[in-house]
């Protein structure tokens, strides 16, 4: 049974399987494990960049397509889930409807650009999908008076989904059973499920034939398959489920902007979570957004602990500061990329390249 | 399908490159149910020659015609499709996939089963056990479960063959199947290849240079030189033509000044 819900592609690796079922128990009981806003709100991000990432490593790591569009395929579902709400008011359907079109939209998107660019050469998608990403970003900044422009939207969403909204009185575990927990299960489930859903297409004939791509376009064209419409339908598949990431931060947030959806940085933090995790694994999506956004949320308070601690070595407490934080994830994730080339999930199957 | 074409037939076919031509107005039709050698020196146009029948290059002039359908303009895949097979001159496989993987995503592409996005591939049976008895053919089954890179330069020229051989094309065109194999492991490629001329639906092109196993196999012979056919006939008979006894038991190709 639990085989087939994760489609038959096992962890392989006992180590790994119990690192998998970990984040999973934690994510699934985070609320009443880790109570406080802060914690929930980086569970719930973790929920969110676990699909954001795999989304990825559907294109990356089993289609060998290096995109720098991702995050607008995110932005786009975050803006039709935000859009919607902001101009239908706080409902359910006006939520659903947003989050469909928002997928609709990056899908056509998907299509487009994969059928106009995929033919060229690797590196010119590369830049063909960065330029794309630029405009996009650049557009969304200026009309502001439909995007609230650098300002970001900032909307309500259904009350059954805010603290405002009690289920029931008493607390379970010294958590209040309210509308944020709904909210945060609503995300965890719909996070979980299209995690399966992309382990599904890796390992159906569709991603096997990806992988097949991957490795030799011109024995896969070959042997009968028609390489583009493989490629274009995985940059397809893997927008939709970015764009339905974005719908689930936008949901989550109550707030979007293009901080927190179309940034390069995001786009190169995906990158990164996708690699320090291992290609081509769906698991490493798992491993890898879950470290990166814990050192991302905790690294700075470690950081001031630390340099509080060492407040009389001069160069030391310099070095540890939290404002150098991002220097240490540099260090980090080039010291990862060094052990592990094959990322965490591919160290610990014991893959060396 | 008809029965009155030619399964293959040229007509005309032409590559230039630059000034250079590679395949030079090359007419031959090739009859259901035969083996025909194809030989010629190094560069003669041989593997080129393939590449345009099977499409991974355009023509600059002529046609390519399959039971009588003009196949110009019609993709690698699509061509593929209609029932042309290609076993490459240099290895050309899914390196960081197994041996099994290989194989099985050809008999995956032979049924169509590529777009199916919801099904687990492993449950496919059928897929799997296709795949399985043509690696027993060709006696690489106990390797199925290791990654093509790992494997040697001979069993990955196997699998090559293998991979042919489960695509179950119409046209099978082996480009120097046997090149860089060892002694002994020839025989099981030649014998795969003499099983697959017993079936009388399937036409087979082969690139070869070993004189004995074109006798034993083929039935029919073509000379490429310069790009052109320059000889075309019985084994025996072409075999013993002064061109080809020049080619091959003479002098250096490079030598020839000859132009047929
Ligand atoms: N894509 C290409 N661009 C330019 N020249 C090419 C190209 N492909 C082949 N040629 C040239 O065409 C000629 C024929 O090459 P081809 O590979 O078909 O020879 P061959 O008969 O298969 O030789 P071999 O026995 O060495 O395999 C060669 O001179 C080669 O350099
Ligand atoms: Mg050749």
């Amino acid at each position: 049974m639990l085989v087939r819900i994760i489609s038959g592609d096992m962890p392989r690796s006992r180590l790994l399987s119990l690192i998998v079922l970990v984040i999973g128990f934690s994510l699934l009981f985070a609320p009443f494990l880790f109570p406080g806003i802060k914690s929930l709100d980086t569970a719930a991000r973790i929920a969110i960049f676990i699909v954001l990432v795999a989304s990825y490593d559907l294109l990356l790591g089993y289609t060998g397509i290096v995109s720098f569009a991702h995050t607008m395929f995110y932005g786009i579902g975050a803006y039709g889930t935000a859009l919607a709400l902001d101009a239908w008011g706080p409902s359910f359907w006006a939520m659903g409807l947003g989050t469909l079109l928002g997928a609709l939209v990056a899908a056509v998107l998907a299509l487009l650009i994969g059928l106009f660019s995929l033919r060229v050469r690797a590196i010119f998608f590369a830049m063909v999908t960065l330029a794309i990403a630029s405009a996009f970003a650049v557009l969304v900044s200026q009309m502001s008076a439909f995007t609230g422009g650098e300002d970001g939207l900032t909307y309500r969403i259904p009350r059954e989904l805010t603290p405002a909204f009690r289920l029931m009185t008493d607390k379970i575990l010294d958590v209040s059973i309210n509308g944020r927990l709904l909210a945060y299960y609503l995300i965890f489930f719909c996070a979980l499920v299209l995690f399966l859903v992309l382990l599904r297409i890796v390992n159906s004939p569709f991603g096997t034939t990806l992988k097949a791509v991957r490795d030799n376009s011109f024995r896969a064209e070959a042997i009968g398959y028609r390489v583009i419409w493989y490629r274009t339908g995985a940059t397809v598949l893997s927008a939709v489920v970015a764009a339905l990431a974005g719908s689930l931060l936008a949901i989550w947030l109550r707030y979007t902007g293009p901080a927190t959806t179309l940034s390069m940085e995001i786009m190169i933090n995906i990158l990164l979570m996708v690699v320090i995790g291992g290609m081509g694994t769906m698991y490493g999506a798992v491993v890898g957004a879950t470290i990166f956004i814990l050192a991302q949320t905790y690294l700075q308070d470690l950081m001031g602990i630390a340099s509080k601690a060492t407040d009389g070595i001069p160069l030391l407490s310099e070095l540890i500061a939290p404002e150098r934080w991002l220097l240490w994830l540099g260090v980090l994730f080039i010291l990862s990329v060094y052990f592990f080339p094959t990322g965490i999930v591919g160290r610990l199957r014991g893959e060396v390249k | 399908m008809t029965s009155e074409h030619p399964v293959l037939e040229t007509r005309d076919l032409t590559i230039r490159f630059g000034g250079h031509v590679a395949v030079d107005a090359v007419s031959c039709a090739f009859q259901r149910g035969t083996t025909t050698a194809i030989v010629g020196p190094n560069g003669a146009g041989k593997t080129t020659y393939f590449n345009l029948i099977s499409g991974q290059l355009t023509a600059t002039s002529g046609k390519v015609l399959l039971n009588g359908e003009d196949l110009s303009g019609l993709s690698v895949a699509a061509r593929t499709d209609r029932g042309i097979g290609r076993a490459f001159q240099l290895t050309n496989l899914f390196p960081s996939l197994t041996v099994r993987e290989n194989v099985r995503l050809v008999a995956q592409a032979r049924a169509r089963r590529g777009y199916d996005l919801f099904s687990v591939a492993s449950s496919h049976v059928e897929l799997i056990e296709r795949a399985e008895h043509v690696l027993a053919e060709v006696r690489l089954i106990e390797k199925a479960d290791q990654t093509v890179a790992a494997l040697s330069h001979g069993d990955q020229r196997k699998l090559e063959v293998a991979m042919l051989i489960a695509l179950q094309p119409q046209v099978l065109m082996f480009d120097e199947p046997t090149a860089g194999m060892s002694v002994d492991e020839v025989p099981v490629v030649l014998d795969l290849i003499a099983g697959l001329k017993r079936d009388t639906d399937r036409s087979i092109l082969l690139v070869e240079h070993k004189m004995d196993v074109i006798r034993s196999l083929a039935d029919r012979i073509i000379v490429l030189h310069n790009g052109a056919l320059v000889a075309d006939g019985e084994p025996a008979e072409v075999i013993a033509s002064p061109i080809v006894q020049q080619a091959y038991l003479g002098r250096e190709p490079e030598e020839e000044t000859v132009d047929a």
